[in-house]
């Protein structure tokens, strides 16, 4: 139990030193160091994560029943206290993690993907000034991340949410020099401290009734509540999830965010970050199980939104944007599956997603690396030959994405489309629809970037751009791997798998035991077999419209109508400035005339022009005539003397 | 001692307090009127010491000795201000030439 102990605490304790040294150090640290150690940091915390889940009773329990036990062993949740933190009156908040299934999967993506992108970044950043700089962020920001998925209470996560928020911020404005940078950074911040105040508020009502924000505590009262009191809670909290994992109606801060580095917006902006939502809810399933509600606010939310932001994925030219929307889109899905009570599932593709989306940012910032900064992909072209490794790891990430047979995101995307066709069918077409949508503009993504021939000024492809470092390419190879095989940990029965990794988390989140899958083998096949065949049938339409192209996109101004709608973002962007920014100018500017002009300034002015004048009066009794102060003095007593007297 | 108090007492109360308030009156005369600084803190230490004979004379008739506890006090601190109030006239002296109060309205603002 000791070492278990001291294993937890280490976990987050080696970013946390990592991002204070290299921050003190930041000025005596030459060339690669702060990356090396920074890196080091990570993958220390990884060891401890991978030592702490060998070690996990319900591992062996699994191993030992052949993956077959209905009810894994007991006591597969650890609460590691290192301190009591706030302790009044009736409210005890210990500083405390949960080991369990599912902080453990989440510490393991964190510190795992964490790693590689570390190691990515020596090679992406080491040209950069401030590169000390941005070490000491990421591992401030893994260390936010262990805090948001290990605490054990609400309030833990909490700080861990603010914290990733912040880490968030500062590294999408990293380079703060460019001013529409601080815009997206500053953006970012406001629409996440939007959904913060649902968090809060959740949690405050959440004590109100309970009295405890101990995870174990509230989930074991949670039947004790009443529906409307649980479903006031989980909308509260959604409202939350909706602001970290960019969900409608807050998700437009997310595409933005890519201004930041793109090592960053692999890791924060696809691979862990914006899944803090879907944690929580996972995290929580216990109350949200009770919403039915709740469950179908998530449900359309999630299906709106993945379907809105796919479709501006394909008029997207900008490589990272393309990205981007598809990283809200398919965070869409997993809401999708969430309110679908499929929890699992969600779990599943969080996992796969953060694999194959680390891979294509990574892939994507080699690409721009190569090409020395340009992101438009109409301007790039035939990197096929150029950059082999990468050219080849993205193909895989885009497989995996478009849920080809065997490749990773295949299981997770079915398993959430098999839980909407549960469900109902018409849901099962959306979400279709919203896959085919991913697999179109990746392919174009993929076609548009590495086939057909260079379209970029000059013919810089032969002589100038070259492949990245090792330094770079090994995250990507590694990835590759995961992205490939990642389907496996949770292999579905249809294909002689036992979907180890959901009984794995069966322990941990109460809302995956109440999961019922009742579609017949031939229906599955069938779903399947439909989807497999349009996803196809989208490739080869991909391939026609883009496979071979040799000219440029027209610019969006000059598309039809209705496309010419949808690329610019279906003017949602447009739509909040009038709704929210024009009328909140519109009030500081009034405020500003009247508040501060006539009512605030002569105040001021005034009290400041009474005490001069009032200083001036006074002024002429400090004469420097040592007399009249004398002559004052006893005066003064006089006047006191004979007060005292009288007044008897 | 007994004699010496004795002997205060052969005197009537109401004559020290006479004589105290004619010497206080002629010190704080002397305290507002006068220019020169030192007649001012010679001036300062009649006042007290008019006080201190008065204090005396009470403790006498009363037979309570704080009173003459409370002289020592006060002795104490007017030796201790003169002091310094010697010290600030040096000062004076060496830098305007004048012990002349008036001339300390230069340290005004």
């Amino acid at each position: 139990m000791v070492k278990t102990d001291l294993l937890t605490a280490l976990v987050p304790a080696f970013p946390l030193f990592g991002a204070v040294v290299t921050a003190i150090l930041r000025r005596k640290l030459k060339g690669n160091s702060a990356g090396m150690l920074a890196t080091l940091m990570i993958v220390l915390s990884f060891v401890c994560s991978a030592v702490l889940f060998a070690g996990h009773e319900v591992v062996n329990a699994l191993h030992s029943a052949g993956m077959h036990q209905e009810h894994p062993a007991e006591g597969a949740t650890h609460i590691v206290k290192l301190f009591d933190w706030i302790n009044i009156g009736g409210m005890e908040v210990p500083f405390a993690f949960q080991i369990d299934a599912l902080s453990l999967t989440m510490m393991l993506i964190v510190t795992g993907i964490g790693s590689l992108i570390h190691l990515y970044s020596i090679g992406y950043m080491h040209d950069d000034p401030r590169v000390a700089t941005f070490f000491s962020q990421l591992n401030l920001f893994t260390f936010a991340m262990l805090l948001l998925v290990m605490g054990a209470n609400f309030v833990m996560t909490f700080i861990g949410w603010e914290g990733v928020g912040l880490c968030s911020y500062l590294l999408i404005g990293f380079w703060y020099k460019t001013p529409a940078y601080n815009y997206a950074a500053r953006k970012a911040f406001v629409m996440n401290r939007i959904g913060d105040v649902g968090f809060v508020l959740g949690l405050a009502w959440l004590f109100s009734v309970l009295g405890t924000l101990n995870y174990t505590e509230v989930m074991a009262k949670a039947g004790t509540l009443s529906t409307e009191t649980i479903t006031g809670i989980t909308l509260l909290l959604f409202v939350g999830a909706i602001g970290k994992s960019a969900q409608l109606p807050l998700f437009t801060w997310l595409p933005d965010a890519m201004a930041g580095p793109t090592p960053v917006s692999a890791l924060i902006h696809a691979a862990t970050m914006v899944t803090a939502g879907i944690f929580l809810i996972v995290r929580s399933s216990a109350l949200f199980a009770l919403a039915p509600f709740t469950q179908d606010v998530i449900l359309y939310t999630g299906l709106i939104t993945s379907l809105l932001t796919a479709s501006i994925g394909v008029f997207q030219n900008d490589i990272k944007k393309v990205l981007a929307y598809s990283t809200v889109s398919q965070l869409g899905l997993m809401f999708v599956a969430l309110g679908l009570g499929a929890y699992s599932a969600a779990m599943f593709h969080v996992t796969t997603h953060a694999f194959f989306k680390a891979l294509l940012f990574l892939g994507a910032g080699s690409v721009i690396h190569a090409l020395g900064g340009e992101q438009d992909i109409r301007k790039m072209g035939g990197l096929k030959g150029v950059t082999k490794i990468t050219y080849v790891t993205f193909l895989i990430g885009t497989l995996a994405i478009a849920g080809i047979p065997g490749f990773s995101g295949f299981f997770s995307k079915d398993a959430i489309l098999m839980a909407a066709y549960q469900e109902h069918p018409m849901l099962y077409v959306a979400t279709m629809a919203v896959s085919l949508l991913t697999c179109f503009y990746m392919f174009r993504l993929l076609f548009l970037t590495f086939f057909g021939t260079y379209r970029g000024p000059g013919s810089e492809t032969g002589t100038h751009a070259h492949e990245s470092p090792l330094v770079m390419t090994v995250p990507l190879m590694v990835l590759a791997v995961l992205s490939l095989f990642g389907g496996f940990l949770n292999l579905p029965h249809l294909f002689g798998g036992h979907e180890p990794m959901k009984h794995y988390l069966e322990t941990a989140a109460d809302g995956i035991s109440g999961e019922h899958m009742f579609l017949s083998e031939t229906t599955e096949w069938t779903v399947m077999a439909i989807t497999v065949g349009l996803i196809l049938a989208t490739i080869a339409l991909a391939w026609n419209r883009f496979g071979k192209k040799t000219t440029l996109d027209p610019e969006p101004e000059n598309l039809p109508a209705f496309q010419r709608l949808i690329a610019r973002k279906w003017k949602i962007d447009e739509l909040y400035a009038s709704l929210f920014e024009k009328p909140y100018q519109w009030f500081s500017e009034h405020f500003f005339s009247i508040g501060e002009r006539m009512i605030m300034t002569p105040l001021m002015i005034g009290s400041g022009h009474t005490t001069e004048r009032l200083g001036k009066l006074m002024r002429r009794f400090q004469s420097g005539n040592m007399s009249f102060y004398l002559f004052g003095m006893v005066m003064g007593m006089i006047v006191l003397l004979v007060w005292t007297l009288y007044s008897v | 001692m007994n004699d010496v108090i004795t002997a205060i007492r052969t005197v009537p109360l109401e004559h020290y307090v006479v004589l105290s308030f004619i010497l206080f009156s002629i010190g704080m005369a002397g305290v507002l009127f006068r220019r020169n600084t030192i007649i001012i803190l010679m001036c300062l230490e009649l006042m007290f010491n008019s006080v201190n004979l008065l204090l005396t004379a009470f403790s006498a008739h009363h037979s309570d000795p704080s009173g003459q506890v409370f002289v020592f006090f006060i002795m104490l601190v007017a030796a201790a201000e003169v002091t310094v109030g010697l010290a600030i006239l040096v000062m004076m002296k060496r830098n305007v030439d004048s012990v002349d109060i008036n001339q300390l309205n230069r340290l005004k603002w």
